[in-house]
C-alpha cells in the first residue's frame, strides 16, 4: 500500500494548504457582524474564484487518482511474490502512446482556440481530439487481441490479469470522457461563438485529457518494468 | 430527572456487573500471562475513565436542568482545560500502548529452540505435522495435496519423509517447552483458537504463518476456528492435550510417520471433507 | 448561481439575484420522483435506507433467536445464518448507515446550514440517488436468485466469499453483492462530490469555514473521506469479480477444495484484507464523523450553550479524518500479516483516541453550566455519548496489539462495533430525526411514543451489547452458528443468550413504534412553526417551513455570526441566528 500512502499525502498536502488559507485559528466567536472581513472569505480572499465545475473536476480526479494508485498498489504487493512473471508489453502499445499524446495535445490546442474565441479552429481540435482519443482505444483492443493471440489470456498468469483489468479501466475513463467531449463537440458545432459555458466545456475536457495521459504514462511505466526496477532501487537504497 | 438517576444506575451497574458476574475468560494454559495482565490494566482505566464521564453527564444533568430564570454560560473554549484533559488523554494512552507494544514484542519473536508443530486447516478439520527423528520439518505445498497426501507433503524432501502426520486427530504438547506453531491452510482462511492458549492468528492458502507459545499446565483443550470458513465453521472443532514428557513421548511414538502413512494409502483416500459438510451444511 | 461575495466593498448587496441555474421542476414526475431537488432526494435517500435498514433488522432476529434457541426456527440452517449474518452487516454498514447519514442528512442539511440553494450539481445529485437505489435492488436481488445471497461474512474475505462451500460462493450471491457494492460506490461518488464542492463553492456570504455548523464540519469531512476510501472497495470488489467470473487469481492462492484442485494459484488473500480494510476503517469514521457533528449541534442548541471548545472540535474532525487512513491493519493483527506492522498500526490507532477523547471531553464540558432542555435530541444526545464512551473505550482494548490477541474473532469485537458504530451513531440518527423532523414536514413527533422509544431504543441496546462483550472474553467466537459443545463455555453463557436475543426483540419492535410514529405525526403531529428548537443555524431561518424549492426566498441569507450563539450575555433571546446582522457580543472577550 506504500504507493497509495504516497497519493494520499499528496492529497493531504493538498488539503492542509488549502485549509492553511481557511483561517482554522480564528475565533469565530469574536468576530460577530463582519462578513468579508480579511481572512475570513468565503473564497473570496484570494481574488477571483474558480468556477465549481473545475473544483468538482479537480475533486473527480483525485478520486480517480486514488482508484488507479490502489490498482497500482495491489500491483506492486503482489510483484514482490515469487510466481511473479512480467508480460511483455505489445509495441502498438508504444503507437497508442502517441495517440493518446496527440489527443491531449489537440485537446489542449483546443483550449488555447476556445480563449482565443476562434470557433472554426476549436471545432477541428475538438474532432481531432475525439478521433485521435477513439483511435487510442480502437489501438488499445487491436494490442489486447495481439496479446490474446501470444497465448497471454486473462486469467493465464497474475501480470496478464493485472494488465487486462487495469489497462480496461483506463480504457472505459477515456470513452466516458469521449462521451462529454463529444457532447462539448456538439455544443461547439451549434453555436455561433465561443460561449463562457463552451469554453469552460472545453477546459474541462483538456484538463481531463492531460490527466489520463499522466495516467496512461505511469501505467505504461508500471507494465513495461520500469517501475518495478525503481522498486527495485528504492529497496536497495534502503537495504 | 430520570435521566439522571439511569445514567448513575448505568454507571454503578457496569462495574458492578464486571465484578459480580461469572463470565470472565477460562483459566489461562499457557505463558501468555501478559496478555491478560496487559487485558486488566486496560479494563481498570478505561473502566475509571466510563464510570468518570457517565458521572460527571449524570451530574451535568441534575445541576444545570433547565431553569427558566437561568441562563447558560457563555464559555466558547478554555485552552488550559482542554491541554489539560488532551495531555492526561495521552498519558493514559502511553500506560496502555507501551506494557502492550512490549508483550507484543514477546509474542512475535519465538524463543530459540523452541520445537516446531505445524497445524494444517481445511474445511472443516484440523490436521497436525510434527518433526520426526530429524527435529525438521519437510518442505510442503497446497499443489502437492492428493487423496494420499492430505498435507501436501513434498515427498522429494528427505526430511519430510519421518514427519509424524495427524489427520483429523488430536495434538499432544509437552508441558513446559516453547513450541513454534507454523500455521498452514490448504483451502480458505482459518485461525487457529485455542482459548485458553491465549494466542490466536489466521491461517492463510499460499503462506505459513505463525505464534509461540509454552503450555503451563497439562490438560486437554479445545480448538476452534475463528476466522469464517465456510458453512461448517462452527462445528471446525479439534482437540490439544497438554501432558507431562513422559506421557508426551509414548504418545509420540505411537503416531504414524509420513512413510509409514504412504505405505498403508494406497488402498482409502484422503478423510473427506465432504462427510464434514453434512452436519452443518444440509439443508 | 450569482454570487455577491466578490465585491469586498462593506455595502451589503443583496445576496442573490434570481439564479439561472437552479433547476425548475415542471411536473410531479420531475418533483417528486425524479426531482433534483437535493431535500427530495434527501428524502428518497432517508426511506430507502431505513425500509433496507429494515431488512437488515429483521435478520438480526432471525440470528438472534438462532443464537439462544438453536433450531426453534427450522429454517435457518447453517448457511442461511451465515447469509443472514453478511447481509445484516453489510446493509447496516453501506447502504443504511452511510446512505443515510450523507445521502439524506447530507443532501438535506449542507444546503441549508452553509446558505446555499441546493447542491452544485443537482442533475448529479438525482443519479447519485437512482444508482444508489439500483445498488439497493441489486443486493434484494439476491435474495430471489437460486443459492440465495451471499453468505462469506460482511468482510468477504476470499478465498471462501467465492468458493462452493459458500453460501451464494458459486452462485449468483456474491455476484450481485460485489455488482452492487460497485454500483453503490460509483453512485456515492456523484453525491460525494456534490457535498464536497457545495461545502466549498456554495456557501452563502459571511458563511467561512469557522462559522459552519459542526454538522457540516463532519459531513464534509466524512465525505472527503468517502471519496478517496471507497475507490479502495471498488477495486476489490472489481478484482474479486475478475477472480470469480473470469478465473483470474488476484486473491486466489492454489486451493484444494473438497480434495479438487482448482485452477486459480499464486493469488493474496491478505491483498484483499488490506484493500478492504483500507476502505474499511476510514468507514468507521465516515460514519462516525457525521455523527459527531450532528450531535454537537444537538447538544448545544438543547443546553442552550455554545458548543465547548468550537476550534478543538474541528481540529479534532479533520485530525481524525486524516489519521483513520493510517490505522486500518488494527483488523488484521491476527490475519498473518508481517507482525511489525502491528507496531506502528497499534501506536497510530491509540493516537486517534486523543481527538476522540476530546470531542467527548467537550461534548460534557458544554453540558457543564448549560441549561439543559431534556427534549428527545437531548436524551439521544446523551445516550449516545454513553454508548459511544463505552464503545470507544472498548476499542482501545483491540487497537492495543496484543490485548487484541485473545479478543479478536470472538463476540467482544461484534459488541464493540455494534456499540461504537451500531448503536451510537443509530441514537445520533433517532435524534436529528426528532431533531429535524419539524423542519421537514412542519410537524412535531409525538413525544410520548417518542419518550417510550427512546427508553426502549437506549436501555435495550445497552442490555444488549454490554453483556455481549462478556460472552467474548469467555471464548465464544463470532460468527458462530452455534456453539456446541466446549470445556470453556459455561452453561450461564447460553441463558446471556437468551436475555440478550428477548431485548433484541423488544428493542426491534420499538422502532416499528418509531415509524408509525414518523407517519402519525406527518399529520396528526403539533405544528411546529419555523423555528421551534429557537436554533441559531441557518436551515432554521428559512422563509418557509417545510423549505421550498430553492430554500430561500429572493435573497440568500447573510451570515454575520458563528453557529453558537446561545444565552450571550446581554442579548435579549437567549439565542442569535446566524444570519442576524449587528455587533452585539463584539466585547465578549471577557467573558471568554
Amino acid at each position: 500500500m506504500s504507493a497509495m500512502i504516497l497519493f494520499l499525502a499528496v492529497i493531504a498536502a493538498i488539503i492542509a494548504w488549502w485549509l492553511a488559507g481557511q483561517g482554522l485559528m480564528a475565533k469565530p466567536w469574536l468576530e460577530v457582524g463582519s462578513v468579508g472581513a480579511a481572512g475570513m472569505g468565503d473564497g473570496d480572499a484570494g481574488g477571483s474564484r474558480l468556477p465549481a465545475q473545475k473544483i468538482g473536476l479537480g475533486v473527480f480526479l483525485a478520486v480517480v487518482g486514488a482508484l488507479f494508485t490502489l490498482f497500482i498498489s495491489a500491483y506492486l504487493m503482489r510483484v514482490s511474490t515469487q510466481d511473479w512473471w512480467t508480460t511483455p508489453v505489445p509495441r502498438l502499445l508504444y503507437l497508442n502512446t502517441g495517440v493518446l499524446f496527440a489527443s491531449s495535445l489537440c485537446l489542449h490546442w483546443a483550449a488555447i482556440q476556445a480563449a482565443r474565441g476562434q470557433l472554426d479552429g476549436l471545432r477541428t481540435a475538438l474532432l481531432a481530439g475525439l478521433a485521435t482519443a477513439l483511435a487510442f482505444v480502437t489501438g488499445q483492443v487491436f494490442a489486447w487481441r495481439q496479446l490474446v493471440t501470444a497465448g497471454y489470456t486473462l486469467s493465464d498468469d497474475a501480470a496478464t490479469s493485472f494488465f487486462y483489468v487495469i489497462s480496461g479501466l483506463h480504457g472505459l475513463h477515456i470513452l466516458g470522457g469521449m462521451i462529454a467531449l463529444a457532447r462539448t463537440a456538439r455544443l461547439a458545432g451549434r453555436q455561433d461563438a465561443v460561449s463562457p459555458r463552451l469554453r469552460l466545456g472545453v477546459e474541462l475536457c483538456a484538463v481531463y485529457w492531460h490527466f489520463m495521459l499522466a495516467i496512461w504514462l505511469v501505467l505504461l511505466a508500471l507494465f513495461a518494468g520500469w517501475a518495478g526496477s525503481v522498486v527495485e532501487f528504492c529497496r536497495q537504497l534502503i537495504a | 430527572m430520570a435521566v439522571v438517576l439511569v445514567l448513575v444506575a448505568i454507571a454503578v451497574g457496569s462495574v458492578l456487573f464486571h465484578i459480580l458476574s461469572p463470565w470472565w475468560w477460562t483459566p489461562i494454559a499457557s505463558n501468555w500471562s501478559y496478555i491478560d495482565h496487559t487485558l486488566v490494566i486496560t479494563f481498570w482505566i478505561t473502566g475509571a475513565v466510563f464510570v468518570a464521564v457517565v458521572l460527571f453527564l449524570a451530574y451535568c444533568v441534575w445541576r444545570f436542568r433547565h431553569d427558566p430564570g437561568r441562563r447558560a454560560a457563555y464559555e466558547p473554549e478554555n485552552r488550559r482545560l482542554e491541554g489539560g484533559l488532551a495531555a492526561g488523554t495521552a498519558l493514559g494512552v502511553v500506560v496502555m500502548l507501551a506494557p502492550g507494544l512490549f508483550v507484543w514484542h514477546q509474542f512475535i519473536t519465538v524463543p530459540p529452540g523452541a520445537a516446531q508443530v505445524e497445524v494444517v486447516g481445511q474445511q472443516w478439520l484440523w490436521s497436525f505435522r510434527l518433526p520426526g527423528a530429524d527435529g525438521k520439518l519437510g518442505r510442503a505445498e497446497t499443489r502437492d495435496v492428493s487423496p494420499d497426501n492430505a498435507l501436501g507433503i513434498d515427498k522429494a524432501d528427505a526430511s519430510a519423509l519421518d514427519d509424524i502426520v495427524i489427520e483429523g486427530g488430536e495434538l499432544h504438547l509437552p508441558v513446559g517447552k516453547p513450541v513454534k506453531v507454523l500455521l498452514r491452510s490448504i483451502d480458505v482462511l482459518h485461525n487457529f483458537y485455542v482459548p485458553e492458549f491465549r494466542a490466536k492468528m489466521d491461517m492463510i492458502p499460499g503462506m505459513v504463518t505463525y505464534f509461540w507459545l509454552t503450555p503451563t499446565r497439562t490438560g486437554t483443550f479445545d480448538v476452534l476456528c475463528a476466522e469464517l470458513c465456510g458453512v461448517g465453521h462452527s462445528v471446525m472443532r479439534g482437540t490439544v492435550v497438554v501432558d507431562t514428557e513422559a506421557d508426551y513421548q509414548v504418545w509420540l511414538s505411537e503416531q504414524p510417520t509420513f512413510t509409514q502413512l504412504q505405505a498403508q494409502a494406497e488402498p482409502e483416500g484422503l478423510p473427506v471433507p465432504a462427510e464434514m459438510a453434512q452436519a452443518p451444511g444440509e439443508r | 448561481m450569482v454570487d455577491a461575495s466578490h465585491d469586498g466593498n462593506d455595502l451589503i448587496t443583496p445576496a442573490a439575484v434570481e439564479d439561472v441555474e437552479l433547476y425548475h421542476p415542471h411536473s410531479w414526475w420531475t418533483r417528486y420522483v425524479f426531482s433534483q431537488d437535493a431535500k427530495v432526494i434527501a428524502i428518497q435517500y432517508a426511506c430507502t435506507a431505513i425500509a433496507i435498514g429494515l431488512v437488515a433488522l429483521v435478520l438480526s432476529w432471525l440470528m438472534r433467536i438462532q443464537l439462544a434457541f438453536p433450531g426453534v426456527l427450522p429454517f435457518i440452517d447453517a448457511d442461511r445464518y451465515y447469509q443472514f449474518i453478511t447481509m445484516h452487516g453489510m446493509i447496516m454498514v453501506i447502504y443504511l448507515l452511510t446512505a443515510l447519514f450523507l445521502g439524506g442528512f447530507g443532501n438535506y442539511l449542507i444546503p441549508l446550514m452553509v446558505g446555499a440553494r441546493d447542491m452544485v450539481f443537482p442533475y448529479a445529485n438525482m443519479l447519485s440517488y437512482w444508482l444508489y437505489l439500483l445498488a439497493v435492488v441489486v443486493l434484494v436481488a439476491s435474495f430471489f436468485t437460486p443459492g440465495g445471497p451471499t453468505g462469506a461474512g460482511w468482510t468477504l474475505y476470499p478465498p471462501q466469499a467465492i468458493l462452493a462451500n459458500t453460501p451464494g460462493g458459486q452462485q449468483w450471491g456474491i455476484i450481485l453483492m460485489l455488482v452492487s457494492l460497485i454500483i453503490f460506490v460509483i453512485g456515492f461518488t456523484m453525491g460525494g462530490l456534490n457535498y464536497v464542492v457545495t461545502v466549498l463553492q456554495g456557501r452563502t456570504r459571511g458563511m467561512t469555514l469557522m462559522r459552519l455548523p459542526l454538522t457540516v464540519w463532519g459531513i464534509f469531512t466524512a465525505t472527503v473521506m468517502a471519496l478517496l476510501a471507497f475507490p479502495a472497495l471498488f477495486v476489490a470488489c472489481v478484482m474479486m469479480l475478475f477472480d470469480r467470473l473470469a478465473g483470474t487469481s488476484f486473491f486466489m492462492p492454489a486451493i484444494v477444495e473438497m480434495g479438487e484442485q482448482l485452477k486459480h494459484g499464486g493469488g493474496s488473500p491478505i491483498m484483499f484484507q488490506h484493500l478492504f480494510w483500507f476502505f474499511g476503517h476510514p468507514e468507521v469514521y465516515i460514519v462516525a464523523l457525521p455523527a459527531f457533528g450532528i450531535v454537537s449541534d444537538l447538544i448545544s442548541t438543547h443546553a442552550r450553550k455554545n458548543i465547548f471548545g468550537y476550534r478543538m472540535m474541528v481540529w479534532a474532525i479533520v485530525i481524525i479524518g486524516a489519521l483513520s487512513f493510517v490505522v486500518w491493519a488494527h483488523h488484521m493483527y491476527v490475519s498473518g500479516m508481517n507482525p511489525y506492522f502491528g507496531f506502528f498500526f497499534a501506536t497510530t490507532t491509540l493516537i486517534i483516541a486523543v481527538p476522540t477523547a476530546i470531542k467527548v471531553y467537550n461534548w460534557a464540558l458544554t453540558l457543564w453550566r448549560g441549561n439543559i432542555h431534556l427534549t428527545l435530541p437531548m436524551l439521544f444526545s446523551l445516550a449516545f455519548i454513553v454508548t459511544f464512551v463505552n464503545g470507544g473505550l472498548t476499542g482501545l482494548f483491540l487497537g492495543n496489539v496484543v490485548v487484541d490477541v485473545p479478543l479478536s474473532d470472538t463476540m467482544f469485537v461484534v459488541a464493540h462495533f455494534h456499540m461504537v458504530m451500531g448503536v451510537a451513531p443509530i441514537l445520533v440518527i433517532f435524534g436529528a430525526i426528532y431533531h429535524w423532523y419539524p423542519k421537514v414536514t412542519g410537524r412535531m413527533l409525538n413525544e410520548a411514543m417518542g419518550q417510550l422509544h427512546f427508553w426502549i431504543t437506549f436501555l435495550g441496546a445497552y442490555l444488549i451489547f454490554f453483556p455481549m462483550h462478556y460472552v467474548g472474553l469467555v471464548g465464544v467466537p463470532r460468527r458462530y452458528y452455534e456453539i456446541g459443545e466446549t470445556s470453556f463455555v459455561p452453561a450461564s453463557v447460553h441463558d446471556l443468550n437468551v436475555f440478550i436475543t428477548v431485548v433484541a426483540l423488544i428493542v426491534g419492535a420499538a422502532q416499528m413504534m418509531f415509524l408509525f410514529n414518523l407517519v402519525w405525526s406527518l399529520r396528526h403531529g403539533r405544528e411546529a412553526g419555523g423555528n421551534p428548537w429557537r436554533a441559531t443555524t441557518l436551515e432554521w431561518q428559512t422563509p418557509q417551513t417545510p423549505p421550498v424549492h430553492g430554500n430561500w426566498g429572493k435573497e440568500l441569507p447573510i451570515v454575520y455570526r458563528w453557529a453558537y450563539d446561545y444565552s450571550v450575555p446581554g442579548a435579549a433571546e437567549d439565542f442569535i441566528p446566524q444570519n442576524q446582522p449587528g455587533t452585539l457580543g463584539v466585547t465578549r472577550e471577557a467573558v471568554a
